[in-house]
């Protein structure tokens, strides 16, 4: 940014934008250039913002609920954990244990971290602050596990009147938190990571 | 009018996509790679054979895809009662319930992106298969990585594994073929990722620039070799 250069996000190409403009168009791949993504910081706080309240009613309302002749009950996301935990099946239980509950949780925990930081110029543990953005961005798909889970668990128990089994209130808002971290750590921008540090060496020199 | 940057005629210098630190790629041999040495972000890594491979496996992916979409992929049997279902027809079941919203994000991360991710990929290396790949190459590349950030066929995988166990406790359940197809299609996605170069790509792609030149000076406008 300090030489005037841009580097595109899609093909790499390193180029310049023609003199007085902040913005042109990459002329290999077409792609739109910014020397840092547009309103980065407000856009990940919003996303972060509502997925932690979505992630309330994710995780209080049901996100099953199983209809027998006996009559229905309704089960969370902790719950179907609980439920399958046993003997045999206990590293499934932990597979959504983690995906479902720690890990969006993790995440939207660690883009606060890094939005505070940025925020407030750190220039400490660069490395490691970029370490856990890939993290967030690598993990953050498994969080889908539990939707496919409740999909295809209510797709085949549809066995009326012996047994059905129907997605509850709390799925639309389970697969909202995960879409909405997604976007977060889409439009946080790593590179804001290291500006302060950039600049507060162009001060001193 | 589009404006387009300057290029700054040295393809090998590129700044760092995660710290902005400017830097020159080094020739690479084979199966080397490249690290930013401030923030250890993979810059490249070249591929041996790349376009053949990738061509050779995305085939491959998109046979496995439609078997994988168009057989059953699950089944139970219980007091005398089949059902069946297929990976789009889990969706369908969610749109019916009235949840139309999940519906959608589950036929576009399991269905839709998949599809994207393999077809864009098969027309990237047929295009780039040409001595000069035209811009479109250049354009499907550009969006392919957001269909595979979005294409979430591992993670339906252990979805549907977990929910097979805890239907099973209730019936008999009979995997079917496209369970194993899609077992097999998540390791070629993993094995295209891995063997596809798109720096290969990009080095030789005809550039936005030179076609947008070329619609507004006339057609009938000499090529300069490149």
């Amino acid at each position: 940014m300090e030489l005037g250069l841009q580097g595109c996000e899609v093909c790499g190409l390193l180029s310049r934008p023609e003199a007085g403009e902040d913005e042109g168009r990459c002329p290999r791949c077409d792609e739109e250039l910014v020397f840092r993504k547009p309103a980065s910081l407000q856009r990940t706080w919003a996303c972060i913002i509502a997925a932690a309240i979505c992630y309330v009613p994710a995780n209080v309302l049901p996100v099953l609920t199983t209809i027998t002749a006996a009559g229905s009950d309704s089960d969370t996301i902790l719950q179907g954990v609980v439920l399958l935990w046993s003997p045999t099946g206990w590293p499934l239980s932990l597979i959504v244990l983690i995906a479902s509950i720690m890990i969006p949780s993790a995440k939207i925990l660690a883009l606060v971290y890094l939005l505070v930081t940025v925020q407030r110029g750190s220039i400490e543990n660069n490395e490691q602050r970029v370490r856990l953005y890939r993290m967030v961005e690598l993990i953050g798909r498994w969080s889908m596990v539990d939707v496919f889970v409740d999909t295809f668990t209510a797709a085949l128990i549809q066995l009326q009147p012996l047994m059905a089994v129907q997605p509850a209130a709390g799925l639309p808002f389970f697969a909202a938190v995960v879409v909405l971290t997604m976007l977060a750590a889409e439009s946080f921008d790593p590179r804001l990571i290291w500006d302060s540090a950039s600049s507060r060496e162009v001060r001193h020199a | 009018m589009v404006r387009y940057n300057q290029p700054l005629g040295d393809a090998s210098l590129i700044a760092c996509p995660d710290c902005d630190l400017v830097q020159r790629l080094p020739e690479l041999a084979p199966g080397a790679s490249a690290r930013c040495p401030r923030c250890d972000k993979e810059l490249w890594r070249r591929r041996e054979d790349s376009l053949n491979r990738t061509l050779a496996l995305t085939t491959a992916a998109a046979l496995l895809y439609v078997v994988a979409n168009f057989v059953p992929m699950l089944g139970l049997t219980v007091a005398g009662r089949e059902a069946f279902t297929t990976v789009a027809g889990g969706a369908q079941e969610l749109w019916q319930d009235g949840h139309q919203l999940v519906a959608g994000l589950v036929l576009f991360t399991a269905v839709v992106a998949p599809a994207l991710q393999i077809g864009l990929m098969l027309a990237i290396v047929l295009g780039a298969h040409r001595k000069r790949p035209p811009k479109w190459v250049g354009q499907m590349l550009r969006h392919h990585p957001t269909a595979s950030t979005w294409s979430m066929l591992e993670v339906m995988m252990i979805g549907v594994l977990v929910a097979l166990i805890k239907i099973a406790d209730y019936a008999t359940v009979i995997p079917g073929l496209a369970l194993f197809a899609l077992g097999a299609l998540i390791f070629l996605l993993a094995a295209i990722q891995a063997s596809f170069d798109p720096r290969e790509v990009w080095d030789r792609v005809e550039w936005a620039e030179t076609e947008a030149r070329r619609a507004t000076s006339g057609e009938t406008m000499a090529e300069a070799p490149s």
